[in-house]
């Protein structure tokens, strides 16, 4: 049972974070060196002083794993410590099970967790990890599959859309626009619904017992006036679907910096793209700063001016379970021309599922800036008894303008189109 | 750290997993070593899944082996201390004042007090196992709530004072991941991510938690859920499913369908979805063929 060649491999040939602690680095050959540095924070308890020099590679590898962002507790580091000897440790497995059951937090970075491990422990090569953000296996496994179910069909339509991945990265140059009167609009502008959450009123609610009753016994038994309590309104979610392909080159760059001014603005907004992939960017656009956050979002989106598989990618959104939890009830607005290669099937089902889930769902399209447009092509046609509006996303005061009037209810995207043409 | 009885339980991993199979819960080496942890060190286990991969019913399995009564919040939008914690009983107190008349009367008594799960356990910690099922569906205030909770197992009742537990109380989290979780309340908490299980596991527990289905059918719908499950659906079934659905073909088989027939009729109890049911029902002859093949 006991693997005993084994435990203390991990202190040779493994990869020191800092690179200055000698002492650290060798403590694999010369054990009676005493630890003498911890975390500025770590608790230093009696005894603690001088750790004992076997904790000292778990000690690193919490460093290591800090200095890649990972955010580690010093509680933490002792809890691993901890559930290390309460294991046995009897193998490297048992090191492994407790360094994810106490340091591991998120299963998006489950990958990178794993290579910083086997590097640190096993001495393996300098991990290579891609895409050190959020979904990252979403983004990539939902890549993979759906290239396995590409067709070798007919490319029908859409002439300027191709389902020939792309990859390459862009820059996005910074300037100053109207956003920030979007930024700051957008909360009190996007639908309201009830929350299940009460606050206290002082008309229209039901009875608040807890500070009726509170109220009496201040008042000697007398009764005042009841107080009331009234459920919240709180604003919807807001979910935004940017279509990144080759299609829509040139508005990409305006749709982000509109991404980030909602996600800044809104309570709850999440941001998608989707090209041939699907790319979960809410997280580097929390960033304040919109330089950074649309830097980090760039690098994050591997699928930039490549093909589109709209349909594909779209009912990959869907079928996890906790993304399309983020669109149940929310605006939906997809951000598109809405060109799809091949059979616009796929991109039907989708569609219909999001409008299922979505408390309203809007595509706009660049195309509709055009006063002679008219949603004509296949796919169009078949998603737009769906919709509920088909807007013009050619410029971003239109936009902004549409997200803004979210609340204002208007005639189904059918209606107005059936009108026109 | 922890009471004494529950250490006993948890002498290791191995003994934790052993004791789960008795439980008739199937649990992977992480797992057991992530309830084995959580129970030595006295910390709240966190755990995460898509729906229906049994998180749930771990914790209805750990209250089982430690012999301990299970407490269930059930979280929802809008939940609040009243629901949580504790609650006076306001009618009752009105009605002990106009009964009492002249006489004085406490009426924060115990008698009026109505404990909600968190104070329950606090109560009793050897007795009882707090699961707080998918908290990812309460709001921010009621996590901040919870942290306060976890962080030095007391609450205060401001007419009361502070209620402390006695020991440790043994806590499960599950979460749905529909919203991230806050870093300090991870940060508390053992964690452990429950993946669909392999097919061999999966079969296995079909055997276990089903009453009488034979190897060969647990085997094949495994084998049929894996590749169900690598489909864009909109409902990946879950293991629950996956259960149900080895059941209600071997009832259909016993009233006389033969065996790939069966299957295709029961796909309800599977696939809960219509347009998933029209998107799989054309390869899903194809399907059964193979997984029984």
């Amino acid at each position: 049972m006991r693997d005993l060649d084994n435990p203390f491999s991990p202190f040779t040939g493994r990869r020191c974070p800092e690179g200055a602690d000698e002492g650290q680095r060798h403590a694999g050959q010369n054990l009676a060196l005493p630890l003498t540095c911890l975390p500025a924070s770590s608790p230093r308890k009696r005894g603690e002083e001088s750790l004992p020099p076997a904790t000292a590679p778990f000690l690193g590898f919490a460093r290591l794993l800090r200095d890649h962002a990972f955010a580690i507790a010093p509680e933490q580091i002792t809890s691993f410590m901890q559930a290390v000897s309460l294991l046995g440790p009897r193998s490297m497995n048992d090191i492994r099970e407790a360094a994810l059951a106490i340091l591991a937090s998120s299963p998006d970075r489950r990958g990178e967790f794993e290579a910083h491990f086997r590097a640190y422990f096993y001495g393996d090569a300098k991990p290579s990890i891609e895409g050190e953000e959020d979904e990252t296996r979403v983004k990539d496994d939902r890549g993979a599959r759906a290239e396995e179910n590409q067709t070798v069909g007919q490319e029908k339509g859409g002439e300027l859309s191709s389902a020939l991945e792309q990859l390459s990265s862009r820059d996005f140059p910074g300037d100053a626009d109207g956003l920030g009167q979007f930024r700051r609009k957008l909360a009190s502008a996007l639908p309201a619904r009830r929350s299940f959450r009460t606050a206290r009123t002082r008309s229209r609610g039901t009875l608040d017992l807890r500070r009726s009753l509170s109220e009496i016994v201040s008042a000697d038994g007398d009764i005042p006036s009841p107080q009331l309590r009234r459920r919240q309104a709180v604003p919807r979610k807001l979910l935004l679907l940017i279509d990144v392909s080759g299609s829509m080159k040139l508005h990409t760059a305006d749709y982000l910096k509109l991404a980030h001014a909602a996600v800044q603005g809104a309570d709850s907004a999440e941001v998608f793209t989707f090209g041939t992939r699907l790319t979960r960017i809410t997280s580097a656009l929390r960033i304040r700063n919109r330089e950074q956050a649309l830097a980090r979002a760039a690098a994050l989106v591997d699928d930039w001016d490549g093909g589109t598989r709209m349909g594909p990618t779209l009912l990959a959104f869907l079928s996890v379970p906790r993304f399309s939890a983020f669109a149940r009830g929310a605006c939906v607005v997809v951000l598109s021309d809405g060109l799809e290669r091949g059979s616009h099937a796929e991109l039907e089902i989708a569609m219909r599922r999001f409008r299922a889930r979505a408390f309203r769902l809007s595509l706009a399209t660049p195309l509709a800036g055009d006063p002679r447009f008219r949603p004509a092509t296949s796919a169009l046609r078949a998603i737009l008894p769906v919709l509920d509006d088909l807007v013009d996303g050619s410029s971003l005061t239109s936009l902004t303008d549409f997200i803004l009037s979210l609340a204002r209810p208007a005639p189904a995207a059918g209606t107005i189109w059936k009108r026109v043409s | 750290m922890a009471n004494a009885d529950a250490v006993a339980v948890a002498a290791s991993p191995e003994a934790i997993a052993a004791r789960l199979v008795a439980s008739r819960y199937l649990a992977d080496d992480s797992l057991a070593t992530a309830i084995f942890l959580a129970i030595r060190l006295g910390k709240p286990l966190l755990l995460e899944g898509a729906p229906g991969v049994g998180k749930t019913e771990a914790a209805k399995a750990v209250a089982e082996l430690l012999g301990r009564e299970l407490v269930r919040l059930q979280c929802y939008e809008g939940i609040d201390a009243g629901h949580a914690l504790y609650e006076w009983n306001y009618q009752r107190q009105l009605l002990a004042i106009r009964h009492a008349g002249e006489h004085e009367i406490d009426i924060y008594d115990d008698r009026f007090l109505i404990a909600r799960p968190l104070l329950q356990v606090l109560r009793a910690p050897e007795r009882r196992v707090l699961l707080v099922d998918e908290i990812d569906r309460s709001d921010h205030e009621f996590e901040a709530l919870l942290l306060e909770f976890l962080s030095d197992f007391q609450i205060s009742i401001p007419e009361r004072g502070t209620i402390r537990a006695a020991t440790q109380p043994i806590v499960i989290l599950t979460s749905n991941r529909t919203r991230e979780l806050a870093e300090a309340l991870r940060r508390r908490c053992v964690y452990h991510w429950i993946g669909y299980p392999d097919a061999r596991r999966e079969a296995e527990i079909i055997m276990l938690r089903s009453g009488d289905v034979a190897e060969a059918t647990a085997r094949a719908v495994a084998n049929a859920v894996q590749e169900i499950r690598a489909r864009p659906l909109a409902k990946p079934p879950g293991i629950a499913e996956a259960v149900e659905w080895a059941n209600a073909a071997t009832i259909l088989e016993k009233g006389g369908s033969p065996w790939p027939e069966a299957f295709r009729r029961a796909i309800g109890v599977l696939i809960k979805d219509e347009e998933d049911l029209s998107a799989i029902a054309p390869e899903l002859g194809r399907i059964v063929d193979e997984a029984l093949g």
